[in-house]
Order: structure tokens, then sequence, then C-alpha cells
């Protein structure tokens, strides 16, 4: 008997969280992602956690804030229309550091669009739906074993860097079911947030060390009282019109994930060591992405997959990295070229970059890259 | 068996065949063979087309999608219209009896079986056809033992439910007889 277990990629959003300390998750289940309420229905309770449906998605993000604001790890989880909802509060998430994973099973849009099928057509909206200048990190799986493992690296980041963390799903991968072999708990990195407790110097709730960039969290509904706002607001939580302070914390919320980007960024790279076109692609894609390369190399082109893991922040530096090798890229996604224009911003004019996208609720095969690949070959590449 | 298979289940949403599929992955699962099990169907709870894949490998599986399938078991006129068009060459369907068999199918690559009538007559539950499909598909494409087949079932089926979805499974291998089997496996090797 093989020790793997069968499990959907929506299910494994939900084990993984468990491992990683989920014991709040406040939803309104919507398709693709209904399976992550409903799981986390049934697992929540027997952890000792707690699990609320909703009235609908703005009081969803908003009873995770204050879940986590009093001292629990929590999650919600949606689709296009319920992450379109979901905006203002994440952005108060972000301006207040109140840690959290939001997970985003896209599917096709705009608006309700095709409930069933799946998309990438919220890759810009993860980083700019909500308004003003903000942090943001985000990740995304291909597999239902790495569902698992990431959405735990998604809680870490979220705990180390105090703002909430986007954890971009698509159908392919919340609905597809894999035999995986978990890791072991204890082979599992967990980490919790840096708590103070109202001793010492550090009296504010918002105060940051010289040279660092995430203030200690209070415990909030006990001990000391303090102030969490939307607004801009000084080390004491309260707000101020300031406009030294308020420009010194939008750099500061920034910085702390551009600063860090060594720690957040991840990709991965297959075949790519001497590769002379690079697909690049994300989430359930690279599964096509895959075969198309295996193909590819099985006839003698040098084709390799670089695929962010994260994926905000985009890593540009390591697709720099590839370009003196590389003779030209294309960019595969389930959209209508999102990742497209940071692909392009990374590599300037120093390369080609052709494009394959879809939006119309189906699924890009193998072939499809192969036929785009031999038509750019054709063509002579487009320069 | 060769490589990769692909098996595909259609039919309408409410009966089943997702489930049916997703137990030849736990099936999978259980022998220690790659497997990656995945759906598509409209919003509707039920009614409308309902199509589950099932992808058995030795080797990774990275496509998630079957695109010609070796096998295909349609419980729906609809489905079997629209479904028979993209089987790989060679590929076998399993269609209801109820069904009329498409234009330009070869006959010799179909097998007609009375699943939703046994579920509803010899089972006595109709919501039990998928898991006699499951049986039939079992016994005429010979992919896995019985005791896996059952440990497969019993993972996906509410407890109390045990006796009645065996009877299902058994009633459905009954309807695949040994020289239908022979020819249908002979197809897959």
């Amino acid at each position: 008997m093989s020790k793997a277990v069968l499990m959907q990629g929506n299910e494994a959003a939900v084990e993984g969280a468990i491992a990683a300390g989920m014991r709040f998750f406040a939803g309104y289940p919507i398709t693709p992602s209904t399976e992550i309420a409903e799981q986390s229905a049934v697992r929540l309770p027997q952890v000792g956690g707690k699990f609320i449906q909703m009235e609908d998605e703005l009081a969803s993000i908003a009873a995770v804030l204050g879940a986590s604001a009093a001292g629990l790890k929590a999650m919600t989880a949606t689709s296009g229309p319920g992450f379109s909802l979901m905006q203002e509060n994440l952005g108060y998430g972000m301006m207040a550091e109140i840690p959290c994973v939001v997970v985003d099973v896209q599917r096709a849009g705009p608006s309700t669009g095709l409930a069933t099928s799946p998309a990438q057509g919220d890759y810009m909206q993860a980083r700019w739906g909500t308004h003003g200048d903000h942090p943001v990190i985000a990740l995304s799986p291909s597999s239902v074993l790495e569902t698992y493992t990431l959405i735990i690296r998604a809680f870490n980041l979220a705990e180390k860097y105090r703002t909430p963390v986007l954890f971009l799903m698509d159908e392919i991968v919340g609905h597809m079911r894999e035999g995986v072999e978990l890791p072991r708990p204890s082979d599992l990195i967990i980490n919790q947030r840096k708590m103070s407790f109202h001793d010492g110097a550090n009296k504010q709730c918002y105060y940051v060390p010289e040279g660092q960039y995430v203030p200690a969290m209070k415990p909030f509904g006990h001990g000391e009282r303090y102030n969490i706002t939307g607004n801009a607001h000084d080390e004491s939580g309260f707000p101020t019109n300031s406009s030294e302070i308020a420009g010194k914390l939008v750099t500061r919320l920034l910085d702390k994930v551009e600063k860090n980007t060594g720690d957040i960024v991840r990709v991965e790279e297959y075949a790519m060591d001497d590769a002379e076109t690079a697909i690049v692609c994300f989430g359930g894609t690279a599964r096509a992405v895959m075969d198309a390369v295996l193909e590819a190399r099985a006839a003698g082109k040098r084709v390799g997959m670089f695929r962010p893991v994260t994926v905000w922040p985009f890593p540009a530096g390591q697709l720099r990295a590839r370009l003196p090798q590389l003779k030209r890229l294309l960019m595969v996604e389930h959209n209508h070229g999102q990742m497209l224009l940071e692909v392009q911003r990374a590599v300037g004019r120093e390369k080609p970059v052709d494009f394959l996208g879809r939006v119309d609720g189906t699924v890009i095969s193998p072939r499809d890259i192969l036929d785009k690949l031999n038509e750019m070959e054709e063509n002579g590449y487009a320069q | 068996m060769k490589g990769r298979y692909e098996l595909r289940f259609a039919g309408s949403g409410g009966q089943g065949v997702i489930l049916a599929s997703v137990i030849f992955a736990e099936a999978a699962v259980i022998s220690g063979m790659k497997t990656v099990q995945s759906q598509a169907y409209g919003p509707e709870a039920r009614g409308g087309v309902s199509k589950a894949e099932t992808i058995l490998s030795r080797e990774p599986i990275w496509y998630s999608k079957v695109t010609a399938p070796d096998f295909l078991l349609a419980l729906t006129q609809e489905s079997l219209d629209s479904y028979s068009k993209t089987l790989a060459a060679g590929g076998l369907i399993m269609m209801d009896s109820s069904l009329r068999l498409p234009e330009g199918l070869d006959p010799a690559q179909v097998l007609s079986v009375p699943v939703l009538q046994t579920a509803r007559e010899v089972v006595g539950k109709a919501f039990t056809a998928n898991i006699v499909a499951v049986g039939a598909i079992n016994k005429a494409l010979g992919l896995f033992d019985g005791e896996t087949l059952l440990e497969a079932v019993k993972r996906h089926i509410p407890a109390g439910t045990e006796d009645i979805n065996r009877r299902a499974l058994d009633a459905g291998a009954e309807l695949i007889s040994p020289e239908q089997a022979a020819a249908f496996a002979r197809k897959w090797g």
C-alpha cells in the first residue's frame, strides 16, 4: 500500500493552512473555492479552531482581520467576484499590518464570468486591486502537493512581515486531485508572529527599531489598550495628519517587502541550464508547459520553463539573470496578457517576448504551446 | 499496462460521474500509481453536462486534462453524442443501453450496458448508477483487483451505505461477460 493520499487542491489548501497554525476561517463560499470553506468547516472544530460562514465577502475579510489582531492565524478563501469585494479591507490589513492569508481560486471573469471555468485574470488585481501604494506578497501553486507546502509559506510570510499574503490559485489546481505524500509535521517550518508585551522601550504598538521594518505585535483585546486604524498613523496607532509620519509609514510598508525580496521571492526553473527559449508561466498553466517543454526537448529544441512561485513581487532579478543565454521568451497564461507586462518590463528591449493567452474558460494544452513555438520558429522569431 | 491511460466519465449533473472518476483515482493511489483527476461542469447543481476525467500512469503526470481519452463512459445521449467524437484511436466506449449509438462509431468499440436500469431495478436505488458503472468498467477493463476497488469506494461513501454500494459494485461487474472482458482487456493491452 502506498503512503500517498488522494487529495484535491482546495483540500490541500485547508490541510496546509491547519498545519501552518490556521485556527480561524471566515468566508462566503463561491465556486471554484467552495471546497476550502467546506473542508475548513469540517476540520477547524477538530483542532479547536473556529469556522464562520459570513453574510458576504466584505464581512469575511473583516472577521479574518479581527481574529488575527486578536491572536489567531486566520484565512479566507474566495474567487474573483468575492476577491473584488475584499479589496478595501485588504488595504486596511496592509495599512494596519495584520497578518492573514487570502486565497483566490481564480475563475473566468470579468464579473461573475464563467463560474466553473479556469482563468488567471486576477494577477494584476492581486497587485493593484486595493487603492493606494501598498505592499503585496502573492504566491501561486501549480500542484496539489505544492498547494499544501506553499500555503504554509504564505502563513509564514504573513506572520513574519505582518501583512496579508495572497494565495493565487486557479480552478485547474483547486479542483484537481492528485496522490500526494504530505511532509511529516516535524519536517515543517512554522513561523509565529513576533509579539511584544508592553515592556521595556517599545511601549508603542507600532514601534519599529532602527534598521528594521516590522513592528512586533501587541496582543489586542487584553492587556494594554491600543488603537488599530486604516488612517495614516504614528507609532501609537492613532491617526495623524503629519505628512512626514505618513510618508515614512507608507515607505516602510513598501520597503518591508521590497527590501526583503531575497527572502520572499521564489522561482522554479526546469531545463533552463542551456535553454534558448524560456516559457514563463505560473500556477496551473505550468502543467501544460511542463509537457510542452518535455516534448520540445525530445525534438531537440532548447526550451525551458521559468515559473514564478512568488508571483508578487515579480521575480524580475531572477528572470534578468537568464537573459544573456536566452534568444527569446514566451509568456503563457490564462488571461489577456497580465504577467506579460511584468516580463516585458523586466526584459525591456533586450530579447523578444511572445505571448500565448486565453480568456474563454478553456485550458491551454501542451499542443497549443508546441504549435505556438512552431509558429514562432516559422515566423523567424519576432524581433 | 501501457504508459498512460485517460478515462473520461460523462453524464448529467447529479448522476455521480465525478465520484466514479474519483474512485478510480483513489484506487490508483492505493495501488501506488500516479493519477490526476479533474472535472468540468456547468453552474447547475442538477442537470447540465457533467464531465470528469482520471489519468492513470506509471510516470509523473503534468498536464491534468484529457484531450483524447482511451475510455469514455456516457450515461446521457448528450454526453455520448458530444464526447464520442474526441476518443483516442482504438478508444473504447461504455454507454448506457438506453442510449442510441451515434452514427460513425464502430460497434466493436462500444459496450452497451444497462447501468441505469440495473441501479434502479437490481440494486433498487437509481443513485447507485455511478457505482454500478464503476463495477462494470473495472471488470471490462481489468484495471484494479476487487479488494483495491472496494477500498477506494469505501473511502468516498457515507458510513452506513457500504452494503448497498457493494451490491452496486457487484451488480455492475456482473453486467460484463467474461467474453466481453476478454475482448476489452485485449484492447487495453
